[in-house]
């Protein structure tokens, strides 16, 4: 166990590695010098040079990549240049919008998912079984940012249930900024739902082939008894990894879903920073997405091993 | 294959085939006459007939500029079939490549090339595109380099994977055993036993990238105007949304008909090339 969870250690941090290589790569191939870009065409030659100067533009790229991995290891993250604001506070404002979003989003699918997952598999091949995965089909099919302005259309504007947008913080009660965030959640969770539900009804259906699920039904454990005993418990395994990889899609889709519902989270944040041409906020915000993801994955990893003793470590 | 059906007999008896073919020839059709006839010009604006509703002139009615909306998901079809068929074939060239020269040398080779593939996998996808875009400049260009290049580690795995059980096989000893190399061997015999496979998986790349494209486009980072593209219209009818509804609602339909076929084709092809998997599902 202590091998793998090492070996798993040093995936996780060559990934991280990989991940700050790729990030501050994708800076480096911008045609041009970096500081005319970010101040745009107009602007006099002292004023480039003197960005220049302040961002180390003029160092050679190894040192300057050195440089920023210290910065990032030590937390200290760069400044804005829109904004003239530590990237870290910029992100520490907008994260009480994103993870809750996000978190409501998972449990949403992740309810949905187990519900109809388990319902087709014991359907199988039946009416109710193939309605629920045409519809899943139907829900992977269908764009998230779509589904976000068709509820809009709906829940807002012809219904007047919920506001078509934005975000009325946290301090002004929880329930006002829930509701905020329920139609987005609902258009993330619909696409990870029906992902979700595909596995889930397979990861099921594979578990109830397995022998030990005869000798239960063989034992005199009813159908019911069998499927929430035994069946449940080893196909959550497979689905749980599957949600941990789906997490990476799931951070996507806020994006793209709180700049429907003009939510000021991360995403808004990247957006409006790349329109803004503020690399530094691009570069730092992309990476700690990308690090969170990459963590995830490992906690998923790790869950994976302990949840099924089966796994040798060599296997996984 | 005695006693069973044929390849297209077997494909025509398949619902999810059938239906998941006809929507994405409707899709290609769709595209291929838009490139000689629509009923309007799609890009041409009329601001005396803003916000038409539907008739027989214009079955879906106009924009905000006055231009027909049928005409502009007409155009807009040649946009995501460019989108798929280009960013597919990105991911197959540089894929397919790395995942037969990553199964024909195995060793240190395979080795690196499949960690860098885990890599991309772990890595948000869609987050990076969405830097290159920025970095790189917004445009359809760009952002098709950048779903391609999301669709090479995809590739590279399942082409590995499949080209490795390949060359376990008898026949492939047997053409060792005549002298052949392994350019030749991969070239003459792993890859056109691996086609099927590749096959099935670009149809479902071709529907992802779609949906990446048209999300970068609604993000203001894929195509620009005035190229008729599903994605922007959905982007540029937002604030008209409650003048008319309806502008938010067809080119999100055109969207999902096109993934939604060309998902149903996948699901077909699998179970059509390999009954086996069918059964097991």
């Amino acid at each position: 166990m202590s091998v793998f969870l090492a070996k798993r250690f040093l995936t996780f941090i060559a990934t991280l590695m990989g991940a700050t290589v790729l990030t501050f790569m994708a800076l480096e191939i911008l045609p041009g010098d970096p500081a005319a870009v970010i101040l745009g065409i107009d602007a006099p030659e002292s004023a480039v040079q003197a960005l220049r100067d302040k961002l180390g533009l003029d160092r050679p790229i190894l040192e300057r990549y050195f440089a920023w991995l210290g910065d990032i290891v030590s937390l200290r993250f760069g400044v804005s240049f829109t904004y003239s604001t530590p990237v870290i506070e910029l992100v520490q404002a907008r994260l009480a919008i994103t993870i809750p979003l996000a978190i409501m989003a998972m449990l949403l699918s992740a309810v949905v998912a187990f519900v109809l997952g388990v319902y087709a598999a014991s359907r199988h091949n039946k009416a109710g079984d193939v309605t629920v995965m045409g519809i899943s089909q139907l829900g992977i099919s269908v764009p998230n940012f779509w589904l976000a302005l068709l509820l809009i259309l709906l829940f807002a504007v012809n219904l007047r249930w919920f506001s078509a947008g934005g975000f009325p913080g946290w301090d002004n009660g929880v329930w006002p900024a829930f509701k905020a965030l329920l139609l987005p959640a609902v258009a993330l969770a619909t696409v990870q739902g029906a992902i979700l539900a595909r596995f889930t009804r397979s990861a099921v259906l594979e578990t109830m082939r397995e022998d030990y699920v005869r000798t239960a039904r063989a034992k005199g454990l009813t159908r019911r008894a069998t499927l929430w005993r035994h069946v449940l418990r080893n196909a959550m395994i497979p689905v749980i990894t599957i949600m941990g990889l789906q997490f990476a899609n799931l951070l996507a889709g806020t994006i793209i879903v709180e700049e429907v519902f003009a939510l000021p989270g991360l995403g808004r944040l990247i957006l409006q920073a790349i329109s803004n041409r503020d690399v530094v906020v691009v570069r730092d915000v992309v990476l700690m997405l990308a690090a969170f993801v990459v963590f995830i994955n490992f906690v998923v990893d790790i869950l994976y091993a302990v949840i099924d003793p089966r796994l040798k470590p060599h296997d996984v | 294959m005695e006693g069973q059906p044929s390849f297209w007999r077997r494909c025509l008896g398949h619902r999810s085939f059938v239906a998941g073919g006809s929507l994405t020839g409707l899709l290609v059709l769709t595209a291929i006459v838009s490139l000689f006839w629509t009923p309007w010009d799609p890009i041409k604006q009329n601001l005396r007939d803003r916000f038409a509703s539907p008739s027989w002139e214009h079955l879906l009615g106009t924009d905000q500029f006055g231009r027909d909306i049928f005409s502009i998901i007409m155009a807009g079809a040649q946009n995501s079939i460019t989108v798929g068929v280009v960013s597919v074939s990105i991911g197959m060239a540089f894929g397919v490549a790395l995942g037969l020269w990553a199964s024909a040398k195995r060793g240190w080779v395979e080795e690196l090339i499949m960690r860098a593939s885990d890599f991309m996998y772990a890595f948000p996808a869609i987050l990076l595109a969405i830097m290159l875009v920025a970095t790189l400049g917004q445009g359809a260009i760009n952002a098709i380099v950048a779903i391609g290049i999301f669709s090479i580690p995809v590739f590279a795995r399942l082409t590995r994977g499949a080209a490795n059980a390949i060359w376990a096989r008898e026949f492939i000893l047997a053409a060792r055993a005549a002298g052949k190399g392994k350019l030749r061997i991969t070239i003459e015999h792993v890859l056109p036993n691996i086609v099927s496979v590749l096959v099935v998986q670009a149809t479902i790349q071709f529907a992802l990238a779609i949906l990446a494209e048209a999300a970068l486009s609604f993000l203001g980072l894929g195509a620009q105007p005035p190229t008729p593209s599903w994605g922007r219209m959905l982007d540029e009818t937002r604030s008209m949304i409650f003048i008319n509804p309806w502008l938010a609602v067809y080119p999100g339909m055109a969207i999902a008909i096109s993934v939604l076929g060309l998902n149903l084709l996948g699901d077909g092809l699998r179970d059509v090339i390999d009954p086996r998997l069918a059964r097991k599902r």
